[in-house]
C-alpha cells in the first residue's frame, strides 16, 4: 500500500482511525485509508458496511465520532463555515441515485456548482455545461430537458457531467453503475476513466459491481465490519489470500461473511 | 409502576428533544435569512407559489366564511332586534380572527405539505447532500427563501381574505336579508379600526413563518423512503395547524387583553 502510494504521489486523502456510530450500531470502527494523488481507489464491501458513511464523513455531510481525515495534509474533521466550503471546492461527487435537482433543467444542474459555488455568469457557465454534457455524450437538445424526462443512464451521465463541471481535484463515485444495464454500466465506466484521466483527478469510489471495479480501480480496499480488512492493487484481487475478499468477489453465500437476514 | 412511568418519561424527554431541535433549526434558519448569499429568484418563485396560487383557496374560504357569518348572526340577533350589529360582527370577526386563522390553516394544508414533501424528497434522494457538495448551503438555498416568502406573503393573502370575507357578508346581508347597501358599508367602515386589521396582519406574518418553518423542518429531517416523506408531510401540516391556533391565542392576548 505504501509502495503504491509512493509511486503515484503524495497522499491526497489520509483517513486514520475513523469511527462513526448511529445509536448502538457501529458503522465505522477504525477505518484507515490512504488515497494517493492521481490514484483511483475503489472501496468494496457488502451493503450496509459503511462505505457511503465513509464518503459522507470525508465530505462533511456526516460528523465522525472520532478519528482524522486529512485532505492535502489539512485536517478537515471539525472544519466548518467558509473553511469547509474552501475545501469542498476540491471535491466532486457522483451520487448513487444521481441526485439531480428536479426543479432545474439539465444544463442548470451541470452549471450549478459554477453559478452558485463560483459565481460565474450564467452564459459562461452554460457554455461550460454544454461542453461537459458533450464530454459525457449528451447533445445540446438534452440541456433544456428536466431530469425526470431522462432515463436512468442519461441521468447518471448528467450527474457525471455535474461532478466534473467545476474540474475538481478529487471525485467520489458512489456506486456509479448500480441500477444500470451491463452495457450502460460499461459506458459509464469508460466515461469515468476518461473524465478522471482528462482532469488528472484523484478518484475514490465505492462499488459492489466487480466488473466496474476491475475497470476503474488502480487499487482496491475491502471494508468489512467497519474496517478496511484488505487493500491491494486491482490485479492482486484474484489472489489476495483473504477469504473475505475471495467470498465477496466471487459472490458466494458460503464463507466467513455471514449476511444478516434482517437488521435487529 | 415502572411500566407506567417509563413511557411517560420517554415521551417527556423526546418532547423536550424535539422542542430543542426545532428551536435550534429555527434560530439557524433565521440567521441564514439575513446572511448572504441571497437568492432573489428563489424567493420570488416561493412568493408566487405561496401568494398567488393560494388566492383561489383562500378567497373561497373567506367568501363563504363571511356569508355564513352574516347568516348565522342574523338568526341570532333577529331575536333581540339587533340586526344592525351584523356588519360590525362580520368585519370584526373576519379581520381579527377568521381571516388570518382560516387563511393560515388553508395555506398550512397547501404550502406546508408541499414544502415538506419537496424538501423531504430532496433529502431522501440525496439532493440536499448534492447541494452541499456543490458549495451551496441548503439552509440558504432551500429554507431561507421559503421563510422569507411565507413571512411576506401571508399578510398580503390575509388582506385579500379580509376584503373578500367582508364582501361575502355584504352579499348575504343585501341580497338575502334585505339590508340597505349604503348603510351596511357605512356601518362597516365606521366600526372597523386600524388595530383590528393590523392585529390580523401581524398574526398572518407569524402564521406564514410558522407554516414555512414547519414545512422546512419536517422535510429537512425526513426519514428515508416514501413512508418517511409521507410522515414528514403529515407532521408539517398538523404541527403548523396546532401552532397557528396556539399563537393565535397568544397574539390576541398581546393585542387585546387589558
Amino acid at each position: 500500500m505504501n509502495f503504491e502510494a509512493k509511486t503515484r504521489g503524495w497522499p491526497k486523502i489520509e483517513i486514520r482511525n475513523l469511527h462513526k456510530s448511529f445509536g448502538p450500531k457501529k458503522v465505522l470502527d477504525g477505518v484507515d485509508l490512504d488515497v494517493a494523488a492521481g490514484e483511483s481507489v475503489v472501496v468494496i464491501g457488502g451493503s450496509g458496511t459503511g462505505k457511503s458513511v465513509m464518503l459522507k464523513c470525508i465530505l462533511g455531510l456526516l460528523q465522525p465520532d472520532r478519528g482524522s481525515i486529512k485532505v492535502d495534509g489539512e485536517e478537515v474533521v471539525g472544519m466548518n463555515g467558509s473553511e469547509r466550503r474552501r475545501v469542498m471546492r476540491k471535491f466532486g461527487m457522483l451520487f448513487q441515485g444521481a441526485a439531480l435537482f428536479d426543479s432545474l433543467p439539465v444544463w442548470m444542474n451541470v452549471a450549478f456548482g459554477l453559478i452558485e459555488g463560483r459565481h460565474m455568469p450564467r452564459d459562461e457557465a452554460k457554455a461550460i455545461a454544454l461542453g461537459k454534457l458533450a464530454a459525457v455524450g449528451l447533445g445540446a437538445e438534452v440541456a433544456e430537458l428536466y431530469p425526470v424526462e431522462l432515463s436512468g443512464g442519461m441521468q447518471k451521465r448528467v450527474a457525471l457531467a455535474r461532478a466534473i463541471a467545476t474540474e475538481p481535484e478529487i471525485i467520489f463515485f458512489d456506486e456509479p453503475t448500480t441500477g444500470l444495464d451491463p452495457i450502460m454500466s460499461d459506458v459509464i465506466n469508460e466515461l469515468i476513466i476518461k473524465c478522471v484521466q482528462d482532469l488528472g483527478a484523484t478518484a475514490l469510489s465505492i462499488s459492489h459491481d466487480m466488473a466496474s471495479v476491475r475497470r476503474i480501480a488502480h487499487r482496491v480496499a475491502m471494508i468489512y465490519n467497519g474496517r478496511i480488512i484488505w487493500t491491494g492493487a486491482v490485479d492482486a484481487i484474484d489472489h489476495s489470500g483473504n477469504p473475505y475478499v475471495d467470498q465477496f468477489i466471487h459472490g458466494r453465500a458460503e464463507g466467513p461473511i455471514q449476511m444478516a437476514a434482517a437488521y435487529p | 409502576m415502572e411500566t407506567v412511568l417509563q413511557p411517560i418519561g420517554r415521551a417527556f424527554v423526546s418532547g423536550l428533544e424535539t422542542t430543542g431541535r426545532l428551536s435550534i433549526f429555527a434560530i439557524m434558519a433565521v440567521t441564514y435569512c439575513v446572511r448572504p448569499p441571497y437568492y432573489p429568484r428563489l424567493i420570488l418563485r416561493q412568493m408566487i407559489e405561496i401568494g398567488f396560487y393560494s388566492l383561489p383557496v383562500v378567497g373561497l374560504t373567506a367568501i363563504f366564511t363571511g356569508m355564513v357569518l352574516a347568516l348565522q348572526s342574523f338568526t341570532g340577533f333577529a331575536r333581540f332586534s339587533a340586526e344592525s350589529a351584523i356588519p360590525n360582527v362580520v368585519v370584526i370577526s373576519i379581520t381579527r380572527e377568521l381571516g388570518p386563522v382560516l387563511a393560515g390553516l388553508m395555506v398550512a394544508g397547501r404550502i406546508g405539505a408541499a414544502m415538506a414533501a419537496e424538501i423531504g424528497t430532496m433529502r431522501v434522494t440525496e439532493q440536499i447532500d448534492a447541494l452541499t457538495t456543490l458549495s451551496t448551503n441548503p439552509m440558504n438555498y432551500l429554507v431561507a427563501p421559503r421563510l422569507i416568502a411565507g413571512l411576506a406573503m401571508l399578510p398580503l393573502l390575509v388582506l385579500v381574505a379580509d376584503i373578500i370575507g367582508v364582501f361575502g357578508g355584504y352579499l348575504v346581508s343585501i341580497y338575502k336579508l334585505g339590508f340597505n347597501p349604503e348603510a351596511y358599508l357605512r356601518n362597516t367602515m365606521d366600526f372597523v379600526e386600524p388595530l383590528d386589521v393590523i392585529s390580523g396582519l401581524v398574526k398572518a406574518a407569524a402564521f406564514g413563518f410558522i407554516i414555512a418553518l414547519m414545512g422546512c423542518y419536517h422535510g429537512y429531517n425526513s426519514k428515508v423512503g416514501a413512508q418517511g416523506v409521507g410522515q414528514a408531510t403529515t407532521n408539517a401540516v398538523v404541527s403548523a395547524s396546532i401552532l397557528i391556533l396556539v399563537f393565535n391565542y397568544g397574539i390576541t392576548e398581546l393585542f387585546f387583553a387589558r
